[in-house]
C-alpha cells in the first residue's frame, strides 16, 4: 500500500532581471518527476548536486510549493489519499505530523538555546499532547535512539555530531511519524559514527514500520539502507529500481557512470574505472533531448533530438533511454 | 560525555551562561564593563558627588587650578586642603592662586552643601564629602574651576546625567523603531522590505551637520532645557535607529534560513511560538551588543552637537556644553583643566565600544 | 634525476600544541612520515585525528595559537644540503620559498587559494613569477599550458576568466593548476575532493593521478574517504587524534590492517556490493575531543581488544620512523 504518491510534479524558479524583475529563464530544479513508496519501504533519491533531489523532498515536505503535480499522501491506513501540493499553510498543519525531516546537518538543526529534553518535546507540545504523556514519549525517544534519561535537561552543544543527530532523529519520531524524509542525514559525520546512525536508521524503520525517502548523494551509504532507488540528472529521474538491480544490471548510463565514479574501498580495484567526460548540464539551459547526451558514451543522433522518458524495462526496473534495452551496461561487481 | 563535575556544568549550562563565561575571558571587556557601571552610578548619585553647586557662579574664584587634597598632616591620617589666595599678576594682570597653608580647610565625609532631590524627589544637602564650613571662596576644588568660577569637577559630575542619560533615551527610541520596522522588513520582506531598506537607505544619505544645524534654527529660543532635551533625543535616535534595523533584518532573514527554524515550521508551530521561542532568543544577545555598540554613538553625536552650539544650551550641564568652554586657544593656554572635560568621554566611549565587542564575541563566537 | 628511493621530505618525532583557554592543547604526537618522489602518501583519520594539522605544521601555516613543540621536518634529506624548515621563521624568505616553490598546496575548497578580484591567468602568472620570474608574454603562455595540463577546456580564454564563472570542477582544476605554477616536487592535497561529487571528484582524481606519476611528484593526499585512499595512495599512514597509529603500504592496509582501530574503520565503511539492508559494523563512542584525550592508548576507550591496566596507562611505542608497523601492544606482543 502506497504512504506517497508523486505525480509529474514539477518546480521551476523564474530568473528575473531587469529594472522590471522580468522572468528572463527559469530553473528546471525538478521536472516531470512520478515515484511512490509503500509502507516500511525506504526509497533512496540519490544524484550529484544540483540534480533537484534537495528540491524534490522540500516540495514534499511543503516547505517549497510546487509549480504543478500531486504529492498524494495517506495520513492513514484506510487507503484515502490527500493531495498535499494545492493545501495552504493552514490546511497543511494537521497532516505535518505524519510527514518528518531528518536533517543534514546536526549542529544548525538543533535550537542552541533549549534543553534536548525541549527540543524533542517540541512537536508534541505544539500539537497538543498532554504534559504526563509528553515525559513518558520523551523517555521512550530517548531509549529508541540510544541516549541516557540525563540527556534532555542539557544543552546541544553538550553533545558530539553523532549524539546530536541522534537528538534530531527522536525529534523526528516524536509524532509517530508515516513518512520521514532524510535529508543526507550522515553525510556530515565521521565514518565511524556514519555506521552508528546507518545502523540505528536500520532498526527504527524495522521496529517502526516507517517509510522513509532518503536523499543521499553517497551510493554505499544508499546501498545499505534502501529498498529502491531513484536516480536524478538535471531535474528529471533517470532510473528507478530495486537497489540490488541497480547496483548490479544499471540500465541508464548515467547510473552506470555514477557507480563507476565512487571511489571503492579496494586498493585491487584500481583503475578500472574511467572518470565520465564533462560537466552536469545547466538545468536553466538544460541540451536538447536527453540531459545526460553530451557526457554519454553510447549516445545517438535520436538521444540528442527526442527526449527519453521513464518506462519500465522489465520487472518494475524503470529507466529514462532510448536504449536500456540494447545497451549491456556495467554495474559494480565483486565480493565483500 | 565524561562524568566529571565542570563537564556537568557545562552540559547545563544555558546560552546566558556560556555567553557570560566567554564574555568573562575578554579582559578589556569585563574592565569596560565595570567603567560604564561606575559611570551610570556616577550619574544616578551625581548630586550627592558633587562638592558645589555646579550653577553657582563667583568672580572671586575665576578659573581657580584643581586643588589638592592633602589626605595626612603632622597628627595623621586628616583630610584637608588649604585656603587659596589670589593675587593679580602685576605684569600679566592675570589672576595667580597660591595654596595659603595658614587656612587649612577640613575635608570629611557626608558634609551639608547646597540643597538637591536626591533620585529627583527625596530633598536633602547631604554630600558624599566637602569642606566643613565652606564659603564661596573656601571650597575644595578638586578639578578647578571655570570663567565664571564654577567647579568644573561637579559639572562634570552633574553633566554625566544628562549625556549619559541622553544616549540611553535616544538608543531606547532607536532599539523601539528598529526591531519594529527591522522586524517588519525581515519577516514579510517583499514589497514593505523595500519600502523600509529605502527609507533607511533615504536617511542615512542626510548630511548630518546641516540638519543639525536647521534643526537648531528651528527649536525656538523660548522652549525650556527639558524640551530642548526632548527634541535632541529624538532627533538623535530618528537618525540612530537605520543601524539597528539592519541588523535586526539581517539576523531576522539569516534566522528563518536556519534548520532549527524550519525544523520547528515542520513540527507544526505556529508564527508565535517560532518568533517568541525560536528566533527572538536567537538575537537578543546581538542586539544587547548592537546597543551597547549604538550607545557611544549617541553620546557622540550629543557632545559633538552641544560643543557646536547646536545641542543644549547652557544652563544646561553637559560633556558637550563643557567642551564648549574649552573651545577658545587663549582659554586653554591659561586655564588647561578645562580640557579635563574630554576624559570622561573618551573613557565612557572606549569603554563602550570595549563593551560592545566582548558582547559580541561572546553572543555569537561563530560569527 | 631523484632517486626514487630517498625521501624528498622527512618528518621527525613532529609535535604541535595548541595554546587556549583552558591550557594548551596537544595536536600532534610524534609523526614521523617520508614523502618520496613518484609516491603517493595517503593520510587518512577522522574529524580531529591531526591530519591538516600535519600539513599545515610541514608548511608553517598553523594558526597562531598553534606551535611545532618538537621534531624535525627536513627538506632534500638524502641530499649534501638538508634543510631543517622547523627552524626557518614562518614568513622567512627561505620558507616562502619553499611554500609554493617546493612544496605546492591543493585545498578543499578552492575559493580558499583563489581571489575573487583577478582573473585565473593574473593568481598564475603571478606564482610563476614570483618564483622565476621568466617575464609576462612567457609567464602567460606558461598560464595556458598549465590551464591545458589540468584538463581545462578552452585554455586561451578560460585564461582571461574570474574564478566565479567557473564551475566547482574547473576551480579545482585551478586550484591545482596554481599548485603547480612553480613546478614543485612535492604536492600537499589536503581533502581535494570532498566538496566536489562523484563524477567530478574521479575526474581531478584521475588528473591528480596522472600528473603526479608524470612529473614523478612526491605526493601527501590528505583524506577521510577510504575509497580514495584505496584508489590513489602507496603507502598509508593512519591517523587517530594526534598520532600515526599505523603506516603500511596500502595493500596491507586493506588487506591485512595491523591496528584495531584501521580495522574497525574498514569494516565500518559502507560498501557498494553490500547486501541491500545490511547492517554495519561500528566502532563504539566517537572520537574524543582533543582537550579530553584518554590516558595512555587514545583508542583504548573504543577499543574492542583493550587490554585492562596497560593500553589505558600506557601509551605504545609510535611506528619507528622509515618502517611499516602499528602503534599498538597487541602488535607488539605478536612481533615479539
Amino acid at each position: 500500500m502506497n504512504v506517497l504518491e508523486i505525480d509529474r510534479l514539477t518546480k521551476h524558479y523564474p530568473i528575473h532581471a531587469g529594472f522590471l524583475r522580468k522572468e528572463v529563464a527559469r530553473v528546471r530544479a525538478a521536472e516531470d518527476v512520478s515515484f511512490s513508496i509503500t509502507r516500511g519501504e525506504t526509497l533512496a533519491l540519490v544524484g550529484e548536486s544540483g540534480c533537484g533531489k534537495t528540491t524534490v523532498a522540500r516540495c514534499i515536505l511543503r516547505a517549497l510549493k510546487p509549480t504543478s503535480g500531486a504529492i498524494r499522501f495517506a495520513p492513514e491506513d484506510d487507503g484515502r489519499m490527500v493531495d498535499l501540493a494545492p493545501l495552504s499553510k493552514r490546511a497543511l498543519r494537521p497532516l505535518r505530523r505524519n510527514i518528518q525531516l531528518i536533517f543534514q546537518d546536526p549542529y544548525a538543526s538543533l535550537n542552541p538555546r533549549m534543553m534536548v529534553g525541549d527540543i524533542i518535546s517540541e512537536p508534541m507540545l505544539v500539537n497538543g499532547v498532554p504534559s504526563a504523556e509528553r515525559q513518558k514519549r520523551l523517555m521512550e525517544l530517548l531509549d529508541l535512539v540510544g541516549l541516557p534519561a540525563v540527556a534532555r535537561s542539557r544543552f546541544p552543544h553538550a553533545f558530539s555530531g553523532g549524539q546530536r543527530q541522534r537528538i534530531g532523529i527522536a525529534r523526528a519520531l516524536a509524532l509517530n511519524p508515516r513518512l520521514v524524509v532524510a535529508d543526507e542525514p550522515v553525510s556530515a559525520l565521521d565514518v565511524s559514527v556514519q555506521a552508528q546512525i546507518i545502523n540505528l536508521l536500520l532498526d527504527l524503520q524495522d521496529q517502526l514500520k516507517l517509510s522513509m525517502l532518503f536523499v543521499a548523494h553517497d551510493l554505499g551509504v544508499v546501498r545499505h539502507v534502501s529498498d529502491r532507488v531513484a536516480v536524478m540528472y538535471v531535474g528529471r529521474l533517470v532510473e528507478v529500481a530495486p537497489t540490488q538491480e541497480l547496483y548490479t544490471t544499471p540500465k541508464h548510463p548515467y547510473t552506470q557512470a555514477l557507480l563507476a565514479a565512487v571511489p571503492k574501498a579496494d586498493p585491487a580495484l584500481r583503475d578500472t574505472a574511467a572518470a565520465p567526460i564533462g560537466e552536469v548540464a545547466d538545468p536553466a539551459n538544460p541540451p536538447p533531448g536527453c540531459a545526460f547526451n553530451p557526457r554519454c558514451p553510447f549516445a545517438v543522433d535520436r538521444c540528442r533530438s527526442e527526449l527519453p522518458v521513464l518506462r519500465d524495462v522489465g520487472g518494475g526496473h524503470m529507466a529514462a533511454c532510448h536504449r536500456a534495452d540494447e545497451l549491456n551496461l556495467e554495474g559494480v561487481t565483486g565480493h565483500t | 560525555m565524561s562524568g566529571s563535575l565542570a563537564d556537568e556544568r557545562l552540559a547545563e549550562a544555558g546560552q546566558l551562561r556560556l555567553t557570560w563565561w566567554r564574555f568573562k575571558r575578554h579582559k578589556l571587556a569585563v574592565i569596560s564593563l565595570f567603567i560604564v557601571i561606575l559611570f551610570y552610578t556616577i550619574a544616578i548619585f551625581a548630586d550627592f558627588l558633587a562638592t558645589a553647586d555646579p550653577h553657582a557662579t563667583d568672580a572671586r574664584r575665576s578659573y581657580m587650578p584643581p586643588q589638592g587634597i592633602h589626605l595626612f598632616d603632622e597628627n595623621g591620617f586628616n583630610p584637608h586642603v588649604y585656603g587659596l589666595k589670589g593675587q593679580r599678576d602685576m605684569k600679566t594682570f592675570k589672576m595667580v592662586y597660591v595654596p595659603d597653608p595658614s587656612r587649612k580647610l577640613q575635608v570629611e565625609f557626608f558634609v551639608k552643601g547646597y540643597e538637591y532631590d536626591l533620585f529627583g524627589f527625596i530633598p536633602t544637602t547631604r554630600h558624599l564629602f566637602g569642606v566643613v564650613g565652606g564659603t564661596p571662596v573656601d571650597g575644595v576644588f578638586l578639578l578647578g574651576t571655570d570663567q565664571l568660577g564654577r567647579d568644573l569637577y561637579s559639572r562634570l559630575v552633574v553633566a554625566t546625567r544628562i549625556s549619559l542619560s541622553i544616549g540611553l533615551a535616544s538608543v531606547t527610541i532607536s532599539l523601539i523603531l528598529g526591531v519594529l520596522l527591522g522586524g517588519l522588513s525581515g519577516l514579510y520582506g517583499g514589497i514593505i522590505d523595500t519600502i523600509i531598506q529605502r527609507v533607511i537607505e533615504v536617511i542615512r544619505s542626510i548630511p548630518t551637520i546641516p540638519l543639525w544645524m536647521g534643526v537648531a534654527a528651528a527649536l525656538p529660543n523660548t522652549w525650556t532645557v527639558i524640551q530642548v532635551y526632548f527634541a535632541i533625543t529624538l532627533i538623535i535616535s530618528l537618525i540612530g535607529w537605520t543601524e539597528l534595523a539592519r541588523v535586526v533584518r539581517g539576523r531576522f532573514l539569516a534566522l528563518r534560513e536556519e534548520d532549527f527554524v524550519i525544523a520547528a515550521e515542520l513540527a507544526g508551530a505556529g508564527q508565535m511560538r517560532i518568533m517568541l521561542r525560536h528566533m527572538l532568543p536567537s538575537f537578543t544577545s546581538h542586539i544587547i551588543a548592537a546597543v551597547s555598540l549604538a550607545l557611544p554613538a549617541m553620546i557622540i553625536s550629543e557632545t559633538s552637537l552641544s560643543f557646536l552650539g547646536l545641542g543644549l544650551r547652557p544652563p544646561a550641564i553637559s560633556w558637550g556644553i563643557l567642551l564648549q568652554d574649552a573651545q577658545n586657544v587663549q582659554v586653554l593656554a591659561g586655564a588647561p583643566w578645562l580640557l579635563l572635560a574630554a576624559v570622561p568621554v573618551v573613557l565612557v566611549i572606549l569603554a563602550f565600544n570595549f563593551l560592545g565587542d566582548g558582547l559580541r564575541d561572546a553572543a555569537d563566537p561563530y560569527g | 634525476m631523484a632517486d626514487l628511493d630517498k625521501p624528498l621530505l622527512s618528518v621527525r618525532d613532529l609535535a604541535v600544541e595548541f595554546q587556549q583557554p583552558g591550557g594548551s592543547v596537544r595536536a600532534l604526537e610524534s609523526i614521523s612520515i617520508d614523502l618520496r618522489p613518484g609516491r603517493v602518501l595517503g593520510v587518512v583519520g577522522e574529524s580531529g585525528c591531526g591530519k591538516s594539522v600535519t600539513a599545515r605544521a610541514i608548511l608553517r601555516i598553523l594558526d597562531r595559537n598553534g606551535s611545532i613543540t618538537a621534531g624535525k621536518v627536513t627538506l632534500d634529506p638524502a641530499t649534501a644540503t638538508p634543510t631543517d624548515l622547523t627552524a626557518l621563521g614562518a614568513q622567512s624568505p627561505e620558507m616562502r620559498e619553499v611554500r609554493g616553490g617546493r612544496i605546492g598546496l591543493i585545498f578543499q575548497e578552492p575559493m580558499a587559494a583563489l581571489s575573487m578580484q583577478y582573473t585565473v591567468g593574473n593568481q598564475l602568472m603571478e606564482a610563476i613569477r614570483v618564483h622565476r620570474d621568466p617575464g609576462k608574454a612567457v609567464a602567460r603562455q606558461r598560464a595556458i599550458n598549465l590551464l591545458r595540463e589540468v584538463g581545462i577546456p578552452r585554455p586561451e580564454s578560460r585564461v582571461d576568466a574570474y574564478p566565479f564563472q567557473l564551475s566547482g570542477g574547473l576551480r579545482q582544476r585551478v586550484g591545482i593548476a596554481l599548485a603547480l605554477a612553480a613546478e614543485p616536487d612535492i604536492l600537499i592535497a589536503d581533502e581535494p575532493t570532498t566538496a566536489l561529487d562523484v563524477t567530478t571528484q574521479a575526474q581531478i582524481l584521475a588528473l591528480l593521478r596522472r600528473l603526479q606519476t608524470d612529473k614523478k611528484i612526491a605526493l601527501m593526499l590528505i583524506t577521510h574517504d577510504m575509497g580514495v585512499i584505496a584508489q590513489m595512495a602507496d603507502d598509508v599512514a593512519v591517523m587517530y587524534l594526534g598520532r600515526i597509529i599505523e603506516y603500511a603500504p596500502v595493500g596491507e592496509v586493506f588487506g591485512a590492517p595491523r591496528h584495531p582501530y584501521t580495522r574497525s574503520l574498514l569494516r565500518s565503511v559502507p560498501s557498494m556490493l553490500a547486501k541491500p539492508r545490511s547492517r554495519l559494523a561500528t566502532i563504539g563512542g566517537a572520537v574524543p575531543q582533543p582537550n579530553a584525550r584518554p590516558k595512555g592508548c587514545p583508542f583504548h576507550p573504543r577499543c574492542p581488544d583493550m587490554i585492562v591496566g596497560r593500553c589505558d596507562t600506557i601509551a605504545p611505542a609510535p611506528v619507528p620512523p622509515g618502517s611499516v608497523g602499528a602503534s599498538c601492544f597487541l602488535v607488539e606482543d605478536a612481533a615479539a
